[in-house]
């Protein structure tokens, strides 16, 4: 294997997609530069990321073993983790994933961030949704490890998003890395003891030979084995051995986030340090026009009002006098020529497009016109941008001093922060270090596509002798969001007299395909999905299971429309239209048989049904739900099914199912951005409605089945079955069929 | 002009402007960062303290109101020994928090709620616990709440078939 990869080598071309015409967004969060290079490798890495990695990582008695593992003579195991844990335990399960294949002593583990610097880019990530996209791993097998690693550096890859901790991270990398790194471990003990590498075993961070009843600790042995070259394919672990994955270890976070000793960037302090907030044009795309300083500077603590292209900042001693402040101004910016884009602008133009019928990009098989006949079952669906609303508002500490540049705080990818810095600021990437810090939630809004804050921070530390803080307000944060898209379809579908699907189309407008994130499950004799593209001036966002949201919603409601128009129960429609032995049958199969489907229920309560797969895991859930006084739905129980491959840490995985079922009602339900003039029209969870604890389902029945299938994500397929199954429950429950989201129209309109 | 209170049990004096949330001057006074800034309108309760044993979203507070009372932030909540408050207890043992911003507030309230209630009803725990939580953990803020204050679970969530 070559050290020193060249450029030379010529790239394996993806498999050709069967779709034909449809414009794929390869990498699935998003669109970033990661497509069309499509090449990365595990990162038993080339050997000048891992001499770089030792260099940032090892002292003084501790060895460091293929970039992202560190063992000290003192025996303590520290695994330096390139992902981002935003509260979804994943960092504990990367954990338990390298510590299972290594043996470690799971009390003498501890899991950090990695540096934001290029040795530690995330190359097991690129590798997996490569293989994810072309359904073709095998074609990667054969690129050289080195030249894969090298290419995520390049790429500055190391991102949080896609489900893809564990799945690819974790199988990809972390697995191999404990694996060969306990080889050489033992191919050590076995020169000192002087026997076979044979008559060798591990556990709990000790090299065993219990014939002679001697042992040596891993601590004693690294110093040589960090010597050794790695094994770069290690036979894994029989899952039957496993004594730390698919444990429900405590999360290694949790602790510190019960006593308020957690730190987030919000809760970042220097001394010297000031606080900016931010006021950026409220019609994206406008420029900052003209602003007069005067009334921030009369407000006590206000220091620096700063005009930036299209926002103005204020400075102050503290949050309080530098919001006040911003509050004081009457800044005027331009709308960029966004002026007459609104929430019903938007939905005509799709309406008009689809009307038209020239899709951006097609999929599907066979001839629908035909198929669907003369007189199809046909229905039109809408729902509105969505916002992720993380807890901890955007907060970043930037300090530029004596040529360097250092930024403190949370993003979904620190890397990619720490270049755009460098890209803003002007100075070489050595200048700019970037902090990785707690982050108070994301759901895909810190990711490195639309990083505003990074930009303005760099900014204004650019021109400040200080220290400074920048802090969006919730207003701020709330206007400014990157959302999910505002979508339509319309649906149609034709059922033949054996009460089978003869065909079914769904023509859906938004600004971006949302073919990479759309599985459709049922086995259909013709089918279509068109794409039909209409830009806004809001950004397209990745937000919580990406476009498997609203597809998940459309394919999952229309369904059900199309089992009462058939007269069929739902579970048995839905069935009909499966694989015989399919792993969604069996998903389905469990979720009605747990939820009692079928069963009676009290007056006035309906039950629902929906399944979606997304990020390769199915779920299901099966939802009862009524409607209150007031007209606003009630959710009284949930039955979800998961079949995710496997899952490695049970309690860890069912915190990501009932959050995300919990984030998929509360959007159904109440969640909607709306435009006027090229603005959002929200400003505050006053008028952003996020679900609360008396309105969650006070039963949750979880139910996870091992199939052993490639693992899928966990942190997001609980949302997209959410809507459509409560959509679902309420049509039974009250025959109104909901094809517009949210079920509480919140639109101003 | 400074503003005498308790904050923690300890005397001190807050040298902000009286109209300054009690919030600001916790975090970026008194260096005390666990209560946290979640929307500054007293909507989501991540910045929940309590002021003379009241559940406060000290957002929407000014210090001027606080004059000579007592506040108690996340910080304060362990014993005198270190030891963890019941409810924090209760919190990592139902493994609640997931990105875990929210949490300080909600301990807060669920504290406050427990010390009015004795043993609060769920439909008690519906009205009391109305902060924000996006990630979701509802349903374990329930369970570890139920089980502080010694009562049976009220329906079992264990994971199934995960083994």
């Amino acid at each position: 294997m070559a050290d020193n990869p060249t450029l030379e080598m010529e790239a394996p071309a993806p498999a050709p997609v069967k779709r034909k015409g449809v414009k794929r967004r390869m990498f699935l969060i998003g669109g970033v530069a990661v497509v069309g290079a499509g090449l990365f490798g595990i990162s038993i890495a080339d050997s000048n990321a891992v001499k770089t990695a030792a260099k940032l990582t090892a002292g003084k008695g501790e060895h460091s073993f293929a970039t992202w593992l560190k063992i000290a003579e003192d025996n303590s195991i520290t695994i330096y983790s390139p992902h981002t844990d935003i509260g979804q335990g994943s960092n504990t399960g990367l954990a338990q994933m390298l510590a299972e294949e290594l043996d470690a002593a799971w009390d003498q583990v501890k899991l950090v961030p990695a540096p934001a610097e290029s040795a530690f880019a995330n190359t097991g990530l690129g590798r997996g949704f490569l293989g994810e996209m072309t359904g073709q791993p095998a074609i990667i097998n054969g690129v050289p490890q080195s030249f894969l690693s090298f290419v995520a550096r390049q790429m500055n890859l190391q991102i949080t998003g896609g489900s893809s901790a564990l799945r690819y991270t974790g199988q990809v990398t972390f697995q191999k890395v404990g694996a060969a790194t306990r080889l050489a471990l033992m191919e050590v003990a076995a020169k000192r003891l002087g026997v076979p590498v044979g008559e060798l075993a591990t556990q709990d961070s000790h090299v065993i030979h219990s014939k002679s009843a001697r042992s040596l600790t891993y601590g004693a042995l690294a110093a040589e084995a960090a010597t050794q070259s790695l094994d770069n394919e290690p036979t894994l672990k029989d899952p039957k051995q496993y004594r730390l994955m698919r444990q429900s270890l405590p999360r290694l976070d949790i602790p510190a986030k019960v006593d308020g000793t957690a730190q987030y960037g919000m809760d970042f302090s220097v001394p010297d340090m000031r606080v900016a907030t931010i006021m950026a044009a409220p019609a994206r795309g406008g420029k900052l026009t003209s602003v007069d300083a005067a009334p921030a500077m009369a407000v006590k603590g206000v220091e620096k009002v700063i005009k930036l292209d299209d926002a103005v900042s204020v400075v102050a001693s503290g949050y309080w006098p530098a919001i006040t402040g911003l509050r004081a101004l009457s800044p005027e910016f331009s709308d960029g020529g966004n002026g007459s884009i609104s929430t019903a602008s938007i939905f005509k133009a799709y309406d008009d497009l689809i009307a038209k019928g020239e899709p951006a990009g097609e999929a599907g098989e066979g001839d629908v016109k035909a198929g669907l006949g003369a007189k199809p079952v046909e229905a039109k669906y809408q729902v509105p941008f969505l916002h992720h609303a993380m807890m901890e508002p955007f907060a970043l500490t930037a300090h530029h001093k004596d040529g360097k540049l250092d930024i403190w705080g949370g993003m979904q990818d620190p890397l990619a922060s720490k270049m755009k810095a460098v890209e803003v600021s002007g100075l070489d990437a050595d200048a700019v270090t970037f902090h990785p810090m707690l982050i108070g939630g994301s759901f895909g809004r810190r990711l490195p596509m639309y990083m505003e804050i990074v930009e303005q921070v760099t900014r204004l530390a650019m021109q400040l002798p200080y220290p400074v803080k920048l802090i969006w307000s919730r207003e701020e944060e709330i206007a400014q969001g990157a959302y999910r898209p505002q979508s339509a379809a319309f649906l149609q579908g034709a059922v033949n007299a054996n009460k089978r699907i003869a065909a079914y189309s769904n023509d859906y407008a938004q600004t971006e395909s949302a073919e990479s994130e759309t599985t459709f499950i049922y086995d259909l004799p013709v089918v279509a999905r068109r794409h039909y593209e209409h830009p806004s001036n809001q950004i397209t966002g990745a937000w919580r299971s990406v476009n498997s949201t609203q597809q998940g919603f459309y394919n999952e409601s229309f369904m059900d429309e199309l089992a009462h128009s058939a007269g069929v129960d739902p579970v048995e429609f839905r069935r009909n239209h499966l694989k015989a032995g399919s792993r969604h049958l069996l998903v389905l199969d469990t979720v009605a048989q747990r939820s009692g489907w079928g069963t009676p229920l009290p007056e006035g309560v309906g039950r629902g049904v929906a399944i979606v797969e997304s990020f390769k895991t199915i779920v299901a859930h099966v939802i009862e739900a009524s409607v209150k006084e007031d007209g606003s739905p009630k959710v009284h129980k949930v039955f979800t099914v998961v079949d995710a491959g496997s899952i490695v840490n049970p309690d860890a995985a069912m915190a990501q199912i009932e959050g995300g079922t919990i984030m998929g009602l509360s959007s159904a339900i109440g969640e909607a951005i709306t435009l006027d003039k090229g603005a959002v029209q929200q400003s505050n969870f006053t008028d952003y409605p996020i679900l609360k604890l008396a309105d969650a389902p006070l039963v949750h029945d979880i139910h996870f089945i091992n199939s052993g299938a490639y693992m899928g994500g966990i942190g997001e397929p609980g949302v997209p079955p959410a809507a459509p199954a409560l959509a679902n429950a309420l049509f039974a429950a009250t025959g109104k069929r909901v094809r517009n989201l949210p079920i509480l129209t919140q639109a101003k309109a | 002009m400074a503003i005498a209170t308790t904050v923690n049990g300890k005397a001190v004096m807050l040298e902000a402007e009286p109209d300054t949330p009690l919030l600001w001057a916790v975090r970026e006074e008194l260096g005390l960062t666990g209560t946290k800034f979640g929307c500054g309108v007293a909507a989501c309760g991540a910045c929940t303290v309590h002021v003379n044993g009241e559940p406060t979203r000290s957002c929407s507070v000014p210090i001027s109101d606080i004059a000579g009372k007592s506040v108690t932030t996340i910080e304060g909540l362990k014993g005198a020994d270190g030891t963890l408050h019941a409810v924090q207890k209760a919190w990592i043992s139902a493994q609640v928090p997931q990105c875990g911003y929210c949490q300080s507030g909600q301990i807060m309230a669920a504290v406050a709620l427990i010390q009015k209630t004795g043993k609060p009803s769920n439909a008690q725990i519906d009205e009391a616990m109305t902060n924000i939580c996006r990630c979701g953990t509802y349903p374990r803020i329930r369970k570890a709440i139920i089980a502080a204050t010694g009562q049976a679970a009220l329906e079992s969530t264990a994971p199934e078939g995960a083994a």
